[in-house]
Formats: structure tokens, sequence, C-alpha cells
């Protein structure tokens, strides 16, 4: 469970090429289109860096006794390729996006509709319908836009969207009623009404979320920006007042220098990719199949304290199976067993199937075939069902049910089989009885199984400070049985719409964030009030309007996984924010010994890594600060892994790691590159 | 280093650390109307102001109203101070006929001691008539470190409160710290001054006869009074021009130990009213072992650069221990390094010995002290909101890393409180920074200093340094009576004072109405070992970062030049 759900692959869609080798080229070529002034005003730290790189390429053509022309053009070249680098890797996280969102758009081109218009239908193409219309969709068509099913049922095949290559039923009313634009009709027909106008559609939310100057900026990253314009002021201040300073010491600063000087201070690495850790974030959610309609949501993840869970599909499988036989006094364990397969073998419930399947996996006998048995249906007078075989009666049922049928009163059972049958009522399970011909064998252990690793899964999110709450229709004591087995801090028993509502509010009263997932329409409220709110896709349109994130392939657990990728996305930005701040410590060591010295010579004794003169020393640092980022591309397009561990240890790791290393890697760094520089001769 | 210089940094701390928790919770309840020990007494006082400045003191504000009230208040004082220090020689108390002071000067002034910087560009036994020393500068004594205490409250309140629409009533806060919080602590300090051979009077200047036959007039005054609030209050505006190195001001060992302490003895103290306020110690402790982490340090460099040998005095045969020029001999090089250190560490101002005449490093270090934003202990309530807002700092830059948006004891940090927190990191640079390079660049103001070079490049910085950060200390040496810098130091110490306290207000505001979530293991850990080193060198780096480049071209320079010749 604990493994990323991969979207299953079907052969008529072409799986998107992500892989960095597929991707370089047109980054590379966007980095470029990107130098427009427009779009790096999305991020201002990157705009400073290319206005000072135009300012020094000016600085390159006159003359200047004290820089040489060659390291002026060296530096003007290195700041170019700041700016390059830092869109090249916006180019890249975006590229990945939209080649998985143009996979799945692909097809939508030219696709006509049929929309009604009074009486009429007429055809019309996709792009030009509006919410609220209504279009007619017959088998073998593609279904034009996300919608609601007003009229008519049939499958659909929703691969494109999914990946899952079975068909769905879609029906008009109900919690099957919401379509998906782009996904197949398969059998019948449909009258569908659109519900999203162009470009909003979940598709166009999707790619709007993965290209960068379309993006909205999540709230987290709009106060970070705000940092980073802070910390690029003051730096702008920190440089510009150093020449009347050093006119003041009867020094003069060449210009060349303090453009280099600031462009190494203010925060470029952090400043440089933070997009693309935004986009590379979203990108991770995209390939969970898991769509955000906006990028808040998908922080909020980060912050959740509570999780709601839905019991059913989520925790347990969602109905009852057999986990155990007991069997009565005097009654051999093949008797019973065999009875039990015999009775159940036409049972067609999934209950009926499930107890084969454990009998089964047990191997007691060789099975009779199927012509050879006559069935006993259930039925709603006698309560039982079973077969006869061989001149023998089987029979099972509820307990009361198969009781009566035998004749006999409940103080009748054998002691040690009515414990057990109460012991299984005890724990929220379902006792069924076992009658062969006319004798009580034994009992069957019904019950709602825990999926396996969702308890360990849950231990997981305990660690990182979540708790998660079931939400559960059954009676309590059904649900605090099922709760300790799956490990789950808290339960809403007996939930109705209204309580779970209630619940998300008094979390929310004490300052909690909270995250819930559900398909149903009366989920729609509680969906909405959540902070986080996963809709499954094939629940109905109203769910998925509510909530702010849908998972296409309809699985609640996604929200863990949502949970996951909301943290590191975060921690990606603190882990390469603070390691953008810690790298000045050592800049300033290679930039001011090389700019005061012909001031004060003594100040040399700041030179801390014996960088081999003042001109290597600035390019060096010019050279370190723009190959990081190319070097933390990886990185935020990976993003930073979380682990499992209370906030202090995850502070701790990860401030020694970002902190500390940002601290220690550009003294080696600009020693490493000052040392090559001199080698090659480039100064 | 002898055995009594251990014994006086011992008794420092111990008089400064064994009553702070004490203190803190005092004025915790003090400022939250509880009862105290001494509300018999002032109770009545306090509702007698409130019936003459007709303020209903159950009726709170939004941080909006209360930093028009603060905006009010400070304008009023502003006004008025200036009026008196023009006025002077028609006002009574005046035996020494004392005339107006010009009009910059009387603007930097009022400016100073409003702002609580107490920056002196005038010298007080030759300029100040007693009523301005006691009306004009001794009412703003109280009140200015009162205000300071007020915004410190609020900031509490916003972190404390869960979403509140009001942070306080700034008149019941102003009335509240001046009548509880300073007016006792300072009579007692008084009382201990006078018993130490402080005078306090209001007889005319003495005429003695010397021995050498020629006659000498010896200042005399009210001063007892003055030095109490001076010290408690972080104000630091001496009595006397040469401050507490006047035998006047600071006659005794004991005299000089009292004063020295009661300078950070209530923003000490302040750190556990915090701690009261959100309902958690720990808190208190991890920012008072980061301030006592930062102030060591200081204390430790000040005190190694001091006692060290002058090495261009080396070849001469003289027998040196450590540097006493500049010191008065009756404390030595130990007390006065205590002293400097402190008095920058705490936006106070007062000194002992003059800066100036420090060892390169010496003198550096006050001032790196200063340029931090003065959060070492810090001005009475201004330090520890501006510790906070270096909380806030860590706490944003590194609370990412625990994969949570960042927040503080369970307030979330935003885009609007990140904006105001910028807006207060840009004050240190641009009034030491910015108005320090016009300074430098202007050739009229730049002839102010008294030596060539990086020490007079040092004596600039630490000027508007101390301006800025509303510390009030000077750099001897420069001549800061100048219409030019009289009324730029003005605008450094208001940019230094208002350049935090409306961004502060508006943050309190902010965190008051947000909800608080719960804090638990998952959320960031503001206490313990990790954080206390976190916040360190959050501090060292904004401020390090900030000026290294400057100090380098100063006091660095200075110190490489006179180990390594020339």
């Amino acid at each position: 469970m604990n493994a990323r759900i991969e979207p299953a692959l079907n052969s008529a869609q072409q799986h998107p090429k992500t892989s960095i080798a597929a991707l370089w080229k047109p980054a590379l070529r966007q980095a470029f289109v990107k130098l427009d002034p427009r779009q790096l005003l999305r991020s201002p730290v990157m705009l400073v860096v290319e206005l000072t790189a135009v300012v020094t390429t000016v600085l390159c053509f006159i003359p200047n006794p004290q820089v040489s022309t060659g390291l002026a053009v060296q530096i003007a070249l290195w700041l170019w390729f700041t700016v390059l680098f830092a869109n090249f890797a916006e180019a890249l996280a975006e590229g990945r996006g939209k080649a998985r969102a143009d996979s799945l758009k692909a097809g939508s081109q030219g696709l006509n509709a049929r929309r009604k218009n009074g009486q009429q239908f007429e055809t019309v193409a996709a792009s030009s319908l509006r919410r609220g219309d209504i279009v007619r969709v017959e088998a073998g068509e593609l279904i034009p836009g996300d919608g609601e099913v007003v009229e008519g049922i049939a499958t659909v095949n929703e691969a494109a969207i999914t990946g899952e290559s079975a068909p769905v039923i879609r029906e008009s009313g109900g919690d099957r009623s919401a379509v998906t634009g782009n996904t197949r009709v398969v059998s019948d027909w449909l009258l569908v009404q659109i519900t999203a106008n162009p470009g909003e559609s979940t598709l166009d939310r999707m790619i709007a979320l993965v290209e960068g100057a379309k993006r909205q900026k999540t709230p987290n990253e709009v106060a970070l920006d705000i940092l980073l314009i802070g910390l690029t002021l003051i730096f702008l201040l920190v440089v510009a007042t150093l020449q009347p300073f050093a006119r003041f010491a009867d020094g003069d600063l060449p210009l060349v220098y303090l453009v280099a000087l600031l462009v190494t201070l203010i925060p470029t690495t952090i400043g440089g990719l933070l997009s693309a850790i935004g986009i590379a974030g979203m990108d991770r959610l995209v390939r969970l199949n898991v769509i955000a309609k906006s990028g808040r949501a998908v922080e909020a993840a980060g912050d959740v304290h509570v999780l709601l869970l839905d019991k059913t599909g989520t925790i347990t499988f969602g109905n009852r199976r057999c986990s155990a036989l007991y069997k009565a006094p005097g009654v051999s364990g093949k008797q019973l067993s065999d009875a039990t397969l015999l009775a159940s073998l036409a049972d067609d419930t999934a209950e009926g199937k499930s107890i084969v399947e454990y009998l089964r996996a047990l191997n007691t006998m060789v099975e009779p075939e199927r012509s050879a048995i006559k069935s006993i249906a259930f039925s709603a007078e006698t309560r039982l069902s079973g077969a006869d075989y061989n001149g023998h009666s089987y029979r099972k049922g509820a307990v009361d049910a198969v009781l009566l049928y035998l004749g006999i009163e409940r103080s009748d059972v054998p002691p040690v089989l009515a414990r057990e049958i109460e012991k299984i009522a005890q724990s929220g399970g379902t006792p069924l009885l076992v009658a062969g011909d006319g004798q009580l064998l034994g009992a069957i252990h019904l019950k709602d199984v825990v999926k396996p690793g969702i308890r360990e899964r849950f231990a997981e999110l305990r660690a990182m400070g979540i708790r998660t709450v079931m939400v559960t229709g059954d009676n309590p004591l059904t649900a605090a049985a099922i709760a300790a087995e799956a490990g789950v801090d808290d339960v809403i028993a007996e939930a109705t719409p209204e309580k779970k509502l209630q619940r998300i509010r008094s979390e929310q009263a004490e300052g909690k964030m909270v995250a819930m997932c559900g398909d149903g329409a009366n989920d729609a409220p509680a969906l909405a009030q959540a902070d986080v709110g996963l809709a499954m896709n094939d629940g109905t349109q109203a769910a998925r309007e509510a909530a702010n994130l849908v998972d296409l392939d309809s699985d609640p657990t996604k929200l863990l996984d949502v949970v996951q990728v909301g943290k590191e996305l975060l921690v990606t930005r603190g882990a390469l924010t603070t390691f953008s701040v810690a790298n000045d410590v050592a800049k300033y060591f290679a930039i001011l010994p090389a700019l005061f010295t012909g001031i004060y010579p003594q100040l040399g004794a700041l030179n801390l890594m014996q960088l081999h003169s003042p001109q290597s020393a600035i390019l060096s640092a010019i050279v370190f600060n723009a190959l990081i980022i190319v070097a933390l591309i990886p990185l935020a397009l990976r993003g930073v892994r979380v682990q499992a561990a209370d906030a202090a240890s995850l502070l701790r790791r990860n401030l020694l790691i970002y902190g500390l290393g940002g601290l220690v890697a550009p003294f080696v760094g600009i020693k490493l590159i000052d040392l090559l520089l001199v080698a090659v001769g480039l100064v | 280093m002898h055995s009594y210089d251990f014994t006086l940094i011992l008794a420092f701390f111990v008089l400064v650390l064994l009553p702070a928790p004490f203190i803190g919770r005092y004025l915790y309840r003090v400022m939250e109307g509880e009862k105290t020990w001494l509300s018999p007494v002032l109770q009545p006082v306090e509702r007698l102001c409130y019936r003459i400045a007709g303020v209903d003191s159950n009726r709170e504000q939004d941080w909006k109203t209360y930093s028009l009230a603060l905006l009010a208040f400070t304008l009023i004082s502003l006004l008025t101070l200036f009026a008196i220090l023009m006025l002077q020689g028609s006002l009574p108390l005046n035996p020494q006929q004392l005339p107006g002071l010009e009009w910059t000067l009387a603007f930097n002034t009022a400016v100073s001691f409003v702002t609580n910087t107490n920056w002196q560009a005038y010298s007080g036994e030759a300029q100040m008539s007693y009523f301005s020393q006691m009306v004009g500068l001794g009412v703003q004594n109280f009140v200015s470190p009162a205000v300071g205490l007020a915004v410190l409250v609020v900031f509490c309140r916003g972190i404390a409160r869960r979403s509140s629409n009001s942070v306080g009533n700034f008149w019941v806060d102003l009335t509240r710290a001046t009548l509880y919080g300073l007016l006792p602590f300072c009579l007692v300090l008084a009382l201990l001054l006078v018993w130490q051979g402080v005078p306090q009077t209001f007889l005319e200047y003495v005429t003695a006869h010397t021995i050498g036959g020629t006659d000498q007039v010896v200042p005399l005054g009210p001063a007892a009074s003055q030095i109490a609030i001076k010290q408690l209050g972080t104000n630091g505006g001496g009595f006397f021009g040469v401050n507490s190195a006047h035998p006047f001001e600071n006659p005794t060992a004991w005299s000089n130990l009292f004063e020295v302490a009661s300078i950070i003895l209530i923003p000490a103290a302040l750190l556990f009213t915090f701690g009261h306020y959100v309902k958690d110690l720990r808190q208190s402790r991890a920012l008072l072992a980061c301030m006592l982490i930062l102030f060591s340090v200081g204390l430790g460099g000040t005190l190694y650069a001091e006692h060290q040998p002058n090495p261009a005095l080396a070849a001469l045969p003289i027998e040196q221990s450590g540097s006493l020029e500049g010191k008065e001999s009756r404390f030595g090089t130990t007390a006065s390094a205590l002293w400097a250190v402190t008095t920058t560490a705490a936006s106070n101002g007062s000194v002992n010995a003059m800066h100036d005449s420090f060892s390169a490093l010496g003198g550096m270090i006050p001032m790196f002290n200063m340029m931090l934003g003065e959060v070492i202990f810090g001005g009475v309530g201004a330090g520890l909101y501006g510790m906070l807002l270096f909380v806030l700092i860590a706490v944003f830059l590194a609370g990412l890393m625990i994969g949570r948006t960042p927040e503080y004891l369970g307030k979330k940090l935003e885009a609007r409180e990140v904006r105001l927190l910028v807006a207060t990191l840009l004050v240190m640079p641009v009034g030491v920074l910015v108005l320090g390079a016009l300074a430098a660049s202007l050739p009229g103001p730049a002839s102010s200093v008294s030596n060539p070079g990086a020490h007079g490049f040092s004596q600039i910085l630490y000027n508007y340094t101390s301006g800025a950060a509303n510390n009030g200390s000077a750099f001897g040496g420069f001549g800061a009576n100048t219409p030019y810098h009289n009324l730029m130091i003005g605008l450094a110490m208001l940019l230094g004072r208002f350049g935090y306290i409306l961004p502060i207000l508006a943050i309190a505001g902010s965190l008051a109405a947000k909800k608080r979530a719960p804090v638990g293991s998952n959320s960031f850990p503001t206490h313990g070992p990790l954080f206390v080193t976190l916040l360190t060198l959050t501090i060292l780096l904004v401020g390090g970062l900030t000026f290294l480049p400057a100090l380098a071209l100063g006091p660095i320079a200075e110190h490489m030049t006179m180990f390594q010749g020339f």
C-alpha cells in the first residue's frame, strides 16, 4: 500500500515522455524564450539578475583600467547563464507536466458535439460549448466536456483520463452521474449537461497548474516571494552604499564587481528554482492521477491535522468477508467446511463468494459440478440460502433464521458455540450459522476486512502528527471494533452528512486543518467545508464541484499521497531557501577581500579560501552561483523526501543538510572553481 | 583578569537573572489588570488617571485605533518637548539662566527622548535647565519605555489571543506600564543611588575654591531620580555630559553594579512576561538562552579585546595591563567592557567609558550589538519585540522544512505578516547604511569625524547605528551637534522607532485575528537547543550579511592595520 499508485497504461494511449532526456531540448529553447522581461516579472529575483546582466554587458564596451574586458565579458556571460539556468529549470518542470497533459488531451482537437437546441440537435465544435448546454452522446463517441448525465444510462470508457480500461456505468440521478470530457461512451447513449466553460474543464485546470506563465502562485509561495524580494532589497542597499563608503576611504570600486557581489548575495538559488519546485509538485500530483483545482489545496494538505476517511472502500474492502469458521461440539472440521462450501457454492453475493474463496484457499474438498447441486436461493421468507446435494441438505443464514429453521431455541445452542457467536457479534462482525441435514454444524465469522497495510499507513501519519478519523454509518460497537483493528484515532459512528459537517467545523474552530474525501452528493457540504476535500472521479458532480481535489482513480487512500506531496513541496522550498541564504557567508569571504584589498591591503586576511586573485575570486563566486542552480534542478524537480517523523527530528535533519551544508558547500565549491579557472587560464 | 573581575560579572548576572522570573510574572499581572501587592496603593491613582483623561479602561481597541492613539501621544510628546527645549530660557527652575536650544538641536533632542533613544548632541550641565531635565526629558524617560512595553504587550496578546479583533487599550497599557512597571523600581534604585552619594537637589551649582587657587563650578541637580529611570527605562540620557563616567552620576563600585544591572533588569524580566502571555515558559527560556549566548559572546570578545596590550605601544618600555585609554580609572577595564556590552545589547546608551577609545574590536562589538537591531535584551519592550521579529523570520526561513506552512505558537505566518516583517528588516539597512552613506559622501557632514581613515568611518557608522537602533550611546570625537547630523540622526531615530512599532502593531493585529492551531509533535518546535541555535544563527546571519562589508571598512580594517602594521 505504500507504493505509489502509477496509472495503468492502456494500449490506445501513448505513454507521455517525461524523462529529462526527452525534454531537455525543448526546455533549452524555452529557456531563451523566457528571457522576455515580461515573463520574468513573475520571478523578481531573476528579473534583477537579468537587469544586472544587461548592465554588465553594456559595461563590457566601456573600458575600465581596473577591470580587463576579458573578465567583464566572462562575468556578463555567467550572469546570462544564471538567468538561463533558472529558466531552464522552470521549462523542464513545465515540459514534464505538459507532456502528460498533452497526451491526455490528444484526440480532443476538432471534436464535435451534438448540442440540443430546442427540440433539435445541432452539430457544433466541442470548444464552443458553454456551461448549461445539453449534448447527446452516442455509443462510440467522445464526451465533449465535463458534465452531468441528465438522461440515459451508458457504459463509459474513462481510460484516457484514469488509465483504467474497464468501462464504468454512468446514469442520471444518483451517485454515478458525473462524466468527464474526452472519455468514450461504449454502449447506449447519454444526454449530458455541460458543467464547465471552455478553459475550465478538469483537463484545462490540470494544464494550468503546470504552466509557468499561467500558474497561480500558492499562498506560501507568495509569502516566500515577498521575503526573497525583501532580501534582494536589503542586499541592493548593502551593495549600493559600498561605493560611498569606499570613496570615504579614498578607494573606488569597479561597477562590474559590485554587480557581481549583488548577484551572488541575492537569493538566486531559491529565486531561480521556486517556480520549478511549484510546477514539479503539481506534476507529481498529476502523475498520481489527482487533479488539484488550485495549488492552495496541495499546500494545505501539508498542514493537515485531521484526516476524515470513509470506512467503506478506504479502510476496509467495503463488504463483509468470511474470516473464520467455528464448529459445534461433536462436528469434525471437514464436516463443517464441506457443508459450508456446498451451502455457499451457488451463492452469488459478495459474502457467499468470500466464503468460497476462504475455503478454496484451505483446499478442503474436491468441488462437485455446479449442475449436480440444487441451489436454494435466499428468500425473504426463510432468510436462508444453501443447496441440496446428493440427498443432503445444507443451509446457512443469520443466527435467528437458522435456529428457526432447525426449530431450536437460542439456549439450546451448545455453550462453546454460543460463546463464539457472542464474540463475533461483539467484535463488530456478523455471525452466520451453518446447518446440515437439520443439524447445527457451526458458525461462520463474517467481518468487514481491513485493507492490508492500512494500519502501517495510519501509524506513519500519526508519526507526522496527523490524526485519522474514521467515518462510518455502522453502529458504534461495530465501528469501534474496526477502528481498533485499523488503528485509527477516532470514529464517527452512525455518521450523517450533518454530523460530518459538524465535526469538520468543530475541528476547524480549534484551529485545525481538516482533510476529507467523499463521493456522494451528501458529502458535498463537508467536502466544501474541509480545507482539503478530495472527491472521487466516479462520484457525483456535486462532490466534484465542492472538492478542491479530484482523484481520477477514485481511490480514497490517495489522500495520504496528497499529504505527502504537499509536505514535500514545502520542505523543498524551505530547504533551498535556507541553503541559498547560508551560501552568502562564503560568497562574502570570496568577494569582500577581493573588493577591499585595493583600499586596505590588510583585509586580504579575510581571504580564508586563499583564492588566487581578486579577479579569480569574483569570477569563481559568480560561476558557483550559476552552477549551483543547475546542480539543484534534479532536487527541485524530484522534491526533498519527507520521512514520517516528528517535526523536531525532521527539522534537525534538514537543518544539518541544507543549513550547515549551505554554509560549507560554497567554500569548497568556490575554491575548486578557482583552482580550475586558474588552471585553464581564464583569469 | 583578576578574581574581582569575575566576581563583578557573576554579581551582574545574579542581579539580572534571579529576579527576572518574578518581575516578569508581576509585569504580566499588572499589564492584564490583575491584583498585585501594590494595587491597594496604586489602583486609586490609576483610576484617577483614567477619570481625568476620560478613558474607559474596559474598552479595548483594534490595532489601528491603538496605533493612532500611540501616534497621537507621540506627536503631542514631541511637540511639547520641542517647545520646552526652545523656551527653557523663559521657563522656571533655571537657576543657571540657560538659554533655549538651537532648533535643530531641540528637534534632535525631542526626537531622541520620545523614541527612547536618548542620543545626546547636547551636554546636560551646560545646556539643560532643571525644568527641561525633569519636566521635559524626565517625563519622556518614563513614557517612552512605557510605550515600548505597551507595544510588546500588544504583540504578546496578538500571539496569545484567538480570533480576536482587539489588542488592548493604549491609554490603559501606557498608564499601567508607567505606574506599576517603572515607578516602583525607579523609587528603589533612586534611593540606593542616593545612599551611594548621587545628588538629588534643586540647589544651584556650587562654586569651589580649588587648592590651585582657581574657582571651579560643580554642577548639581536632581540627578538620582533621573539616573534611576535612565537605567531602568533603557533611556541612557545622562544627567551630566559624560554620563555614568561622572563621579556624581556613578560614585562607587556599588552604584556602578546597580546601574549596569538595572539596564537589563526589566528587559530580561519581560521574557517571562511573554511566557505568561503564551502560557509556555519554555518559550521564555529558549529566548533567554539565545540572548545569553549572544550577550556572552559579545562580552567575552570585548573583554578579550580590551585586556589585550596595544601592539603600537609594545615596543615602548611600558607595562600594559589592558587598554585603559578613555576609561574611568575608578572602574577599570572589566567594568567598562561589561557596561559597554550591556548598554549596547540593551538599547540603553548610557556609558561609563568612551567607546571611541576602545580597541578596534572592542568598539566593533558594541556597534554590532546595535546593528542586530537591539535584540539582545534590548530596550524595555522594544528588545523583545525585535527579538520576536527574528523568531518569526527564523520560523519562516526554516519552518517550511518540517513540511508545514510556517507558524509560530500556532499562528500561521502568511503573505501579510511576511510583508510587514520585510518592512522591519529594511529599517536598519536604510537607517545605518543609506543615511551613513549620505553622511560619508557629503563633504560637510563627513568632516565631523575627528580621525581620518577607518576609525573616522567607524565614528560615522557607530553614531548612525546608535540613532537607528535607538541606542543613544556615542562614539566620541564625532561632532554630532551640526544642523545636518541633528536632522539626519533625528530621522534615523524616528525610522528606527516607528519603522518597527507600526509594522509590529499591524502584525499583532493580524495574528490576534487568526485562529491558533494546536501545538503538538508536528508543529515547529520553538524551544530547546535546536531552535536556540537556529535563532542565534539567523540573527547573526541577518546582521552579519547586512553589515559585514561596512564593518570591514571600519573596525575590521582598523584592527587588521593595528595588528599587522602598515
